[in-house]
């Protein structure tokens, strides 16, 4: 449950996590988390991924079972066209897993929402699902593609062996298929975050060395760059804890607050819905079960988007989107 | 004094300027125009200063710069290099001093 940062007892800092908790820390600096316009439907299709990536928030992996069901696709489809979304935003675990991809992409086009599609790259093109590519270009699909560094050795250490080769030739195929060209209207975005323990760059900056780099050395092609922090939830929490970085890390993405961030936060406009069909604030709240308004309420009971001056649900993993840069 | 170099010191360095605040003033806003983004980027500059924090041996400068590096989107083996850098300059200015000890080992010497 988020907690009331009305309750004095709230106040001190966290020995685990060396932080004052989130609720308070923005009780004591006069702010409020709420939401504005609600214009993105976030949409998690299951856990169940081609990769264990080290800073996975969700646990996601080729061991886990939780899928939306072809019943919940109808549902949520069809709160996307009852919503008036601006943008459908697909996530997982590997969206591309989930049988019923096509089908909720299909049906999510007439709702004329702009189709986000968030890939690890590697299930996109695994030889197993060859129509996918082909079919997202046809849809106009913006493909976000996870692509945390420049550098081998960096990359495989978060996301597994052969990820960056497999990733490389992915983003080729795309490119080869008109996404990231000028004047196609097909959009691929790229999505890096650190490799560790350790906060992003500038995303300006990024992006500039990005473009830079996988042009000259790939001949890559791509449309924007997103840096985001790791949160401090799922693997990536067990794997802090466990590597002794934990509190440090809290320390400095508390030590990190952006005002600014603050007021742009993705929350404020967005609302996710897990495999199941449960709606969120956001993916991070989803991974710790902590629901909209703090009640379970089903996509199928929502007769439009959540209102604005919603109150957002918070908890201390909301610091990573707060640092810096923040989670836009 | 149990130590000399405390990590929990490194956080504290602006409070090198509480005694001397006009100094400590003209020397940070220094320190940040010489990082922020130039012709070089913050970047290169991290990588530079990763570099130097090795020939002069700073802890403190190689825990900042190491998490800078990273931070900028350096990896390992960039940093690496840059302090195979400082390396080699450090070994090629003793190396160069050799030639003094040659030239008056050669006046000594029959």
């Amino acid at each position: 449950m988020a907690r009331s940062p009305e309750n004095p007892a709230e106040g001190s800092v966290d020995v685990a996590s060396g932080v004052v908790p989130f609720s308070r820390f923005l009780y004591e600096k006069g702010l409020q988390l709420t939401r504005k316009q609600t214009t993105t439907l976030q949409v998690n299709v299951g856990l169940l991924c081609n990769q264990a990536c080290r800073h996975c928030h969700l646990d996601a992996g080729p061991g886990r079972r939780e899928m939306m069901k072809g019943e919940t696709v109808e549902e949520v489809a069809a709160y996307a066209r009852r919503g008036g979304f601006e943008t459908v935003d697909i996530t997982g675990g590997a969206p591309e897993l989930n049988p019923h991809l096509a089908t909720l992409i299909e049906k999510l086009s007439p709702a004329g929402s702009r189709v986000m599609l968030r890939s690890n790259l590697t299930a996109l093109n695994d030889g197993k699902r060859d129509f996918l590519m082909e079919f997202c270009r046809a849809e106009r699909v913006v493909i976000v593609a996870s692509f945390p560094s420049l550098d081998l050795s960096q990359t495989e250490s978060q996301r597994g062996e052969g990820t960056f080769g497999e990733s490389i030739t992915a983003l080729r195929r795309l490119n080869a298929l008109g996404y990231g060209q000028e004047g196609s209207g097909l959009e691929i975005d790229l999505v890096s975050n650190p490799t560790g323990a350790f906060l992003p760059p500038s995303q300006a900056e990024a992006e500039k060395r990005f473009r830079r780099e996988l042009e000259r050395r790939w001949g890559i092609a791509f449309n924007h760059l997103y840096t985001f922090s790791n949160v401090p939830l799922g693997r990536f929490r067990a794997w802090l804890k466990c590597s002794g970085n934990f509190r440090t890390y809290m320390e400095r993405l508390a030590a990190q607050f952006n005002p600014c961030a603050f007021e742009g936060l993705m929350c404020r406009s967005l609302v996710s819905v897990s495999w199941d069909g449960y709606l969120y604030d956001c993916d991070f709240n989803l991974a710790e079960r902590l629901p909209m308004d703090g009640v379970k309420i089903h996509v199928s009971e929502m007769t439009g988007p959540p209102g604005p001056g919603t109150p957002i649900a918070v908890s201390d993993h909301c610091y990573a989107c707060t640092a810096g840069t923040g989670f836009t | 004094m149990e130590i000399y170099y405390d990590p929990h010191d490194l956080p504290r360095f602006e409070e090198i300027g509480n005694d001397a605040p006009l100094l400590g003033k003209k020397f940070f806003e220094y320190y940040n125009a010489v990082f922020a983004e130039g012709a070089l980027t913050e970047r290169e500059k991290s990588l530079i200063a990763l570099a130097v924090a090795h020939a002069v041996q700073c802890p403190y400068c190689i825990d900042a710069y190491t998490q800078a590096c990273l931070e900028k989107g350096s990896n390992v083996n960039e940093m690496t290099e840059a302090v195979h850098v400082a390396t080699a300059i450090r070994g090629g200015a003793s190396l160069i001093h050799g030639l003094q000890m040659r030239k008056i080992a050669g006046r000594l010497s029959f």
